[in-house]
């Protein structure tokens, strides 16, 4: 069967576009040959930096023909109807409908359409040039001439040339013939850009491939990246050192080159004095090297491996030595950036106020920076005060969180405030990826307590549902502070996430925050941590005019109000302080709910990716239920809900549930709601009562206060159990009792059971969430 | 014919490319002159690139096709490192190319430019690597590349869509050729100021050292220590006040009279911004809102430009 080739020539396509570009010209060629008709047998898309390709092999060279079935009005439809649905099947007249029977719709036309294949070049032709037009580039530009016109093609960068032919391996193919906005499709290529920059003449994929591979270019992506990986253990494992493989640039590298030549560069050893995370950074940003380690000491070797386009007519020496230059100049910034940050900034003076405020140690430069960076004024968001400003408030937040982690509170302040210092370093500065990182390394240069300086690096963690949660208390504590800080503060001015905008990673704080606690077994009562959080937003200036409220409270307190939290002073706000501050702190009010709801979402979200039955969390949450404010004891109690209903226990229980809820609906229906409060009267039973209705009265009475007992001592294994006990008589009961029974009094006594039965699985989660 | 006119400039010392910075300099402007380029002279305003000067910024609007070439000292308070630092200047050389509409072959014709100045590219390493160009206070933006020697950066090759907030229609092609840096790798050298000046020896070279350190020293401490940040906040005022009554004045019906004058006191504005970013007395927000009001002369002038004759108004 005949093969297609396609082959779109262009100015070099960025890297990170490619595999995405090849693999939608597949989609976008085939899916269309296919609603055709054209069914092939295999299509393969490849990508270099100058040519988009793609084979179709076992192609017909007709497509079969297709047969279609539109659907009509019914028999006797109106006039207005029927032609629409002539005009829509192109029909001339009823005539040529049929008519099909429907036991319940009755009769209706059908059109029945039939289409003979379409030829395949001619099929191509149309296609290719409606894909180009519309391909799915994330930005794409005009170019020459043409631009100067409202309607030009456009492309990731200029496209030049278009190759698509078609044909059978045993005849010559053919040039399918089309024309994309001057551009002519034919049978020429051209090879490497310096190797071989003449036209090719091509027929089919085979001599395709084979003809570029002889001009210096690999098409396929991946064997370009294989050539390079291999190529870089190779000359690795001859010095004795070890490639640090990095999957990201290795993709990216593979992009950039036709024909890959891996070369290895050297730079001083001094420079190995720099950490090794901004070796690495500054030469995989800037010079997409790859570094080397030592396999001994597994520290980074001063070695590193560039991949070149080109067979270099030296071998690569100048080539080498050009990158050698460039990194060994990227390297001396480096070096000097970590000389410079160091080292103490000039003009400590101007600092004094700030170090004051923070208690900050102008001794150290890791202090200093943390100075200046208060001192700079640099905002984190306008309505949220400066960098400075945050990290005081980050610094008291984490001081109160520090004993609910089992922190030294003392450990936890010194981190926070230190926790944001490597931002005005020249490093940072250069590399925004090392913040954090850089902090540590400055903290432990200047005799940071270990815990300290962990806390610098892993406050930002964790960045998403698979990152590492810190686990060493001083870090638990600044990171969580950190994420609630911003949760509070975009909270209180309203900038909550919205559908799929969520500028300020929000939902990845809270998720945060629920690992950390979760995964760490911390005890946060959350509506009192957001409380607290909220009081140090008004503690600390936040945004204009809070020194007005700062000074009102001053004076609130000073009138004897004592220390005032945030709804007292709402209250006083509403005579005494302007409408934003009011608003401010009313938002401070309405966030806790709110911010409490979010983090409710969140974690259903988290526990329903990692496999837990949506309905659980619901369940535990419910209405009724109590202790929807701590996230460790929810989680806690989702699971053992889930063990319990896995159980038969627990399924039986379930199902003895949704009984009595349903009967009790029903019932309170003519009654009227809570019509069935209360204790059933032990006394009626006693006389008049059936022996299930008895069982099951002991039943409660004894199972409802263990389960509340245990749920109290947060033993949720023994609050489930203490409801299994219920099973057998809740199954008697339903087996033997009839509830709507003709005495009134009866009957109202068992509808009070049933409705404590209700109220005893409340204890433990709100069954009526729970599906099945 | 290029390459022989280049080989013949070569002869002499003064004139060679790989040992000579104004070599470099004239071979380029030679090289482009051959190809039909109009060679300006540098813009006579501080500027922070090349593509702010007139000849870039307002010609690339409207459709009357365009070629030039030129060079442009570009100052960029923020970078200077008092001469200390080997790369980084706080005034350095752009050689600027633009041509409207950019040609087919200019890629071409961009390699062809490498030859000229002496790099032989069987022997090194040249790559056209991403780089989606962005000029937020002219509110330009292009797509293009960096194009890299050896794993360095020589050149900013861009195929201009918009510029002060208009399409360009048609597109123009902007080379831009960081000529020190290519100076260093060409002559072999570390250091910008170990760079042969005029490309002789002994008593007579001088270097670019002779030329720029005691500027570099001083312009470092006018511009982080001493530049008045005061009056410069109220240069950036009255520039910014002077282009709105310019551009207002110069409304003449369907046509405007004063573009390039109102133009150049948004340069000023420009200027006097980036002085005070020098000077670290703009906030992160601050910042964004200064880039946001030269942005908005800049499309003011650019908007004003498509009604002038330069500007293919009929």
């Amino acid at each position: 069967m005949p093969d297609l080739l396609l082959e779109l020539f262009s100015e070099e396509i960025p890297a990170r576009m490619q595999r995405k570009a090849a693999d939608d010209l597949r989609k976008l060629v085939t899916d269309a040959l296919v609603e055709r008709g054209l069914v092939y047998e295999g299509a393969k898309a490849f990508a270099t930096p100058r040519r988009l390709a793609l084979h179709i092999a076992g192609l017909p060279v007709r497509g079969s023909a297709i047969r279609e079935e539109r659907k009509g009005p019914r028999v006797g439809a109106p006039e207005a109807a029927v032609q629409g649905f002539l005009k829509a099947a192109g029909l001339a007249s009823l005539d040529q409908a049929t008519i099909v029977s429907d036991a319940k719709k009755g009769d209706s036309y059908v059109a029945i359409i039939e289409k003979p294949g379409q030829e395949t070049m001619a099929a191509v032709a149309e296609i290719v040039p409606a894909v180009i037009r519309a391909f799915p580039w994330p930005k794409s530009m005009r170019w020459g001439e043409a631009s100067a016109a409202g309607a030009s093609l456009r492309w990731v960068r200029p496209l030049h040339s278009i190759l698509c032919t078609f044909g059978a391996e045993t005849e010559e193919p053919e040039v399918v013939p089309f024309e994309v906005y001057g551009i002519q499709s034919g049978n020429v290529t051209c090879g490497h850009r310096f190797h071989a920059p003449g036209a090719i003449t091509v027929r089919r994929f085979d001599d395709y491939v084979s003809s570029l591979e002889q001009a210096k270019v690999v098409l396929d992506a991946d064997r370009r990246k294989e050539i390079i990986l291999a190529d870089a253990k190779t000359l690795a494992f001859a010095q004795g050192l070890e490639l640090v493989e990095d999957e990201g640039l290795l993709e990216e590298v593979g992009g950039l080159v036709e024909w890959p030549v891996v070369l290895m560069g050297t730079f001083e050893g001094r420079f190995l004095e720099i950490p090794g995370e901004a070796i690495r950074a500054t030469i995989r940003a800037n010079q997409k090297c790859f570094v080397l380690r030592d396999p001994a000491t597994g520290n980074l070797a001063n070695r590193f491996l560039l991949t070149s386009n080109l067979m270099a007519s030296d071998g690569g020496a100048a080539i080498v030595a050009g990158n050698e230059r460039v990194v060994r100049a990227r390297l001396s910034d480096a070096a000097y950036f970590f000389a410079t940050d160091k080292g103490s900034l000039p003009d400590l003076d101007t600092l004094k106020d700030s170090a004051e405020k923070l208690g900050l140690d102008l001794a150290k430069p890791l202090d200093q920076r943390m100075a200046k960076l208060d001192k700079l004024g640099v905002v984190f968001h306008a309505k949220l005060g400066t960098q400075g400003e945050r990290v005081q408030r980050i610094a008291a937040l984490a001081r109160e969180l520090a004993p609910l982690v089992g922190a030294d509170p003392e450990l936890a302040e010194r981190a926070a405030k230190l926790a944001k210092a490597d931002l005005p370093t020249e490093m940072v500065g250069e590399f925004p990826e090392l913040q954090g990182l850089m902090g540590r390394n400055y903290a432990e240069l200047q005799g940071e307590k270990p815990s300290v300086c962990a806390a610098i690096e892993e406050h930002y963690k964790p960045l998403g549902p698979s990152d590492r949660v810190p686990t060493d208390p001083v870090s638990v504590a600044v990171a969580l502070a950190d994420k609630l800080d911003t949760l509070v503060g975009f909270w209180a001015i309203d900038e909550k996430p919205t559908g799929s905008k969520d500028p300020y990673a929000l939902r990845r704080a809270a998720l945060g925050v629920i690992r950390l606690v979760v995964e760490n077994g911390v005890r946060l009562g959350l509506s009192r941590t957001l409380h607290i959080a909220g009081e140090i937003f008004l503690d600390f200036k936040a945004f204009e005019n809070i020194d007005a409220i700062t000074q009102q409270a001053r004076s609130i307190e000073q009138q004897g109000f004592g220390k005032v939290d945030y709804s007292q002073r709402l209250r006083a706000a509403e005579h005494q302080f302007s409408a934003p501050v009011a608003a401010f702190i009313g938002s401070l009010v309405a966030m806790e709910g709110d911010l409490l709801a979010f983090f409710h979402d969140r974690l259903k979200v988290m526990l329903r990716d990692q496999g837990t039955r949506h309905d659980l969390v619901d369940a535990v949450l419910g209405e009724g239920a109590s202790g929807s404010d701590d996230l460790l004891l929810i989680t806690r109690r989702v699971a053992a809900l889930g063990r319990f209903l896995e159980t038969d226990d627990g399924k039986s229980l379930l199902a003895g549930y949704k009984r009595a809820a349903n009967i009790l609906r029903a019932e309170e229906k003519k009654d009227g709601e809570g019509a069935f409060a209360g204790a059933a009267d032990l006394q009626l039973i006693a006389q008049a009562g059936l022996i299930e209705e008895k069982a099951l009265a002991v039943a409660l009475s004894q199972a409802t206060p263990k389960a509340e007992t245990a749920v109290a001592a947060e033993d949720y294994e023994g609050a489930m159990a203490a409801l299994a006990e219920l099973r057998p008589a809740v199954d008697a009961f339903f087996d033997k009792v009839t509830v709507n029974d003709s005495d009134p009094a009866l009957r109202a006594n068992r509808l009070k059971l049933l409705n404590q039965l209700r109220e005893a699985t409340r204890a433990v989660a709100d069954f009526g969430r729970i599906a099945g | 014919m290029s390459v022989l006119a280049s080989q013949s400039a070569a002869a002499s010392p003064a004139m060679d490319p790989t040992r000579s910075f104004q070599g470099l300099l004239l071979t380029l402007q030679r090289f482009w002159a051959e190809r039909g380029c109009v060679v300006l002279q540098p813009y006579d305003m501080e500027v922070g690139a090349g593509t702010s000067h007139p000849g870039t910024m307002l010609r690339s609007l409207g459709p009357k096709p365009w070629k030039a070439a030129y060079v442009q000292p570009s100052r960029r308070p923020k970078d200077g490192r008092y001469g200390e630092n080997p790369n980084r200047l706080q005034h350095y050389y752009q050689f600027q190319v633009i041509l409207k509409p950019n040609p087919p072959n200019l890629q071409e014709l961009y390699l062809d430019s490498l030859k000229a100045i002496g790099i032989d590219v069987l022997l090194h390493d040249i790559r056209f690597v991403e780089d989606d160009w962005e000029n937020p206070t002219l509110g330009a933006w292009g797509l293009g590349w960096e194009c890299w020697c050896d794993g360095m950066e020589v050149s900013q090759f861009t195929y201009f869509q918009q510029v002060a907030g208009i399409e360009c229609a048609p597109v123009s092609g902007e080379l831009t050729y960081g000529l020190e840096r290519l100076a260093c790798y060409l002559q072999n050298v570390e250091s910008i100021m170990e760079l042969n000046f005029n490309g002789l020896d002994g008593d007579e070279k001088v270097t670019y050292r002779d030329v720029f350190l005691q500027a570099e020293q001083e312009y470092s401490r006018y511009n982080f220590e001493h530049a008045d940040t005061a009056a410069l906040f109220t240069r950036f005022a009255e520039a910014e006040a002077e282009c709105r009554t310019l551009l207002d004045k110069g409304e003449s019906g369907e046509r405007h009279l004063m573009v390039q004058p109102a133009y150049d006191q948004c340069l000023k504005a420009g200027h006097a911004f980036n002085l005070l970013d020098a000077r670290g007395v703009i906030s992160v927000t601050e910042r964004q809102s200064y880039i946001l009001r030269v942005r908005e002369l800049a499309k003011a002038c650019g908007a004003a430009w498509l009604k002038t004759d330069g500007g293919g108004a009929v």
